[in-house]
C-alpha cells in the first residue's frame, strides 16, 4: 500500500521559506500569488491490509518521527 | 583587536580541581561523536582545559555511561541532518543512554546540533527553525546570562554579558507563546541574546533553556569556540568551568 505524506509548517508560525518564493515569483511575472508556503512531501509503502489501520500506523510515525507535531502539521494519504 | 568582554576571570577553585594531589578524581564529561559531527574536538579540548575536569568521546553506537559524571552533545551535522536537524540522532543508543542519564539528573549541555538533537529528543522544550534570513550566520555575539543557578552558569553572574560565537542557520528558537511564558516563569530561560544581537529570529531572544529540573541545558551558540582570548574571547570557559562543580 502506498501512502504520502505531507507536512508543513504549522499555521501562525513564520515560514521565510515560503516568503522568500512568494518574493521571488513576481519577478517571473507571476504577481498574483499569495499565501505562498513550503513544506515536504513523503512517500512510503506498507504492507498491504487494512487501510484504516495503516493510517493510524503512518500517523504514529508522523508523531514520533516524519513531522515535529510543536512546529509541523501533517496529512495522510493512503495511495491506491 | 577586539576588546574582551565580559571581564573574564578565573573562577575560585572548584572542589576537583587540583584534587588529583589529594586522591580525588576529577569530572570526567563524555562528548558524543555522531556521523557528522563536526565540533567533538573543540568541545573535548574546551573540557581538557578547564580546571577539575577531564574528557573523553562517546561514540553513538555505544551506550555505556559509567564514569561519566557530565555529557556534551555537540556542534555538526548529525546523521547528515536528514528530515530535520537532529532527527534522526536521537534514535542513536548513546542518546537513549544520555536520556536515562538526564532522568536520573545527570548535566547534559548541548550545543548547536546538539541543542536540535536535544529539542527533538524532548529532553528540552521547543525546536530550532531556520533562520528568519535562511542563510548561514557566523559571527560573535553577545549573551546576557539569565539564571546562574544551574549546573552549567554556575560560574557566571545574574546578568553577566558573555561573548561568545554562533554559527548556524538553523537557530531560531521556537516554542508556543503559552510555552514561552511558562519557561520564562520557571527561569528555564538561561541566555537570551543581548538587545540588537538576536542573529536568527529566536523568539524573545531566546540563546539557551534548560529543562524543568535544570540538567538538561542546550544553547546555539558555541561556548568551545570561545575559550581563549587569544581568538576573541575566552567566556565560553566559564560554562565549561562550571561542571567542576558537579557532584561526582
Amino acid at each position: 500500500m502506498k501512502i504520502r505524506i505531507l507536512v508543513r509548517p504549522k499555521e501562525g508560525i513564520l515560514d521565510p521559506q515560503g516568503q522568500a518564493v512568494e518574493r521571488a515569483l513576481p519577478a517571473l511575472g507571476f504577481d498574483d500569488v499569495s499565501n505562498v508556503h513550503v513544506g515536504r512531501l513523503i512517500e512510503l509503502e506498507v504492507a498491504d491490509g487494512d487501510a484504516a489501520a495503516a493510517q493510524v500506523r503512518v500517523a504514529e510515525m508522523c508523531e514520533q518521527l516524519l513531522a515535529n507535531p510543536l512546529i509541523e502539521s501533517y496529512e495522510v494519504e493512503v495511495l491506491k | 583587536m577586539t576588546e574582551k568582554r565580559g571581564g573574564y576571570t578565573p573562577p575560585s577553585t572548584p572542589p576537583h580541581a587540583g584534587a588529583s594531589s589529594y586522591g580525588r578524581r576529577k569530572n570526567t564529561v563524555g562528548v558524543v561523536v555522531f556521523p557528522g559531527s563536526c565540533d567533538e574536538a573543540d568541545a573535548l579540548n574546551a573540557v581538557r582545559r578547564a580546571q577539575g575536569l577531564e574528557g573523553r568521546t562517546l561514540w553513538h553506537g555505544d551506550h555505556d555511561l559509567s564514569g561519566i559524571d557530565a555529557v556534551v552533545v555537540p556542534g555538526g551535522f548529525s546523521y547528515g541532518d536528514y528530515l530535520r536537524a537532529g532527527a534522526i540522532a536521537r534514535f542513536s543508543p548513546m542518546m537513549e543512554a544520555v536520556g536515562a542519564f538526564a532522568a536520573e539528573g545527570g548535566p547534559v549541555l548541548g550545543i548547536c546540533n546538539g541543542f536540535q538533537v536535544l529539542c527533538e529528543a524532548r529532553l528540552l522544550p521547543g525546536a530550532l527553525l531556520a533562520n528568519t534570513s535562511l542563510r548561514f550566520v557566523c559571527r560573535q555575539v553577545d549573551l546576557v546570562v539569565e539564571n546562574t543557578d544551574t549546573p552549567f552558569t554556575r560560574s557566571c553572574t545574574d546578568g553577566e554579558t558573555l561573548s561568545i560565537p554562533v554559527k548556524h542557520t538553523t537557530g531560531r528558537y521556537f516554542a508556543p507563546d503559552a510555552l514561552l511564558d511558562e519557561l520564562e516563569s520557571r527561569d528555564q530561560v538561561v541566555l537570551r541574546y543581548a538587545s540588537g544581537h538576536n542573529p536568527n529570529g529566536s523568539l524573545r531572544d531566546i540563546a539557551g533553556v534548560c529543562n524543568e529540573a535544570g540538567n538538561v541545558f542546550g544553547l546555539m551558540p558555541h561556548p568551545e569556540h570561545a575559550i581563549d582570548s587569544l581568538t576573541g574571547s575566552a567566556d565560553g570557559m566559564k560554562l565549561f568551568e562550571s561542571l567542576a562543580w558537579v557532584a561526582a
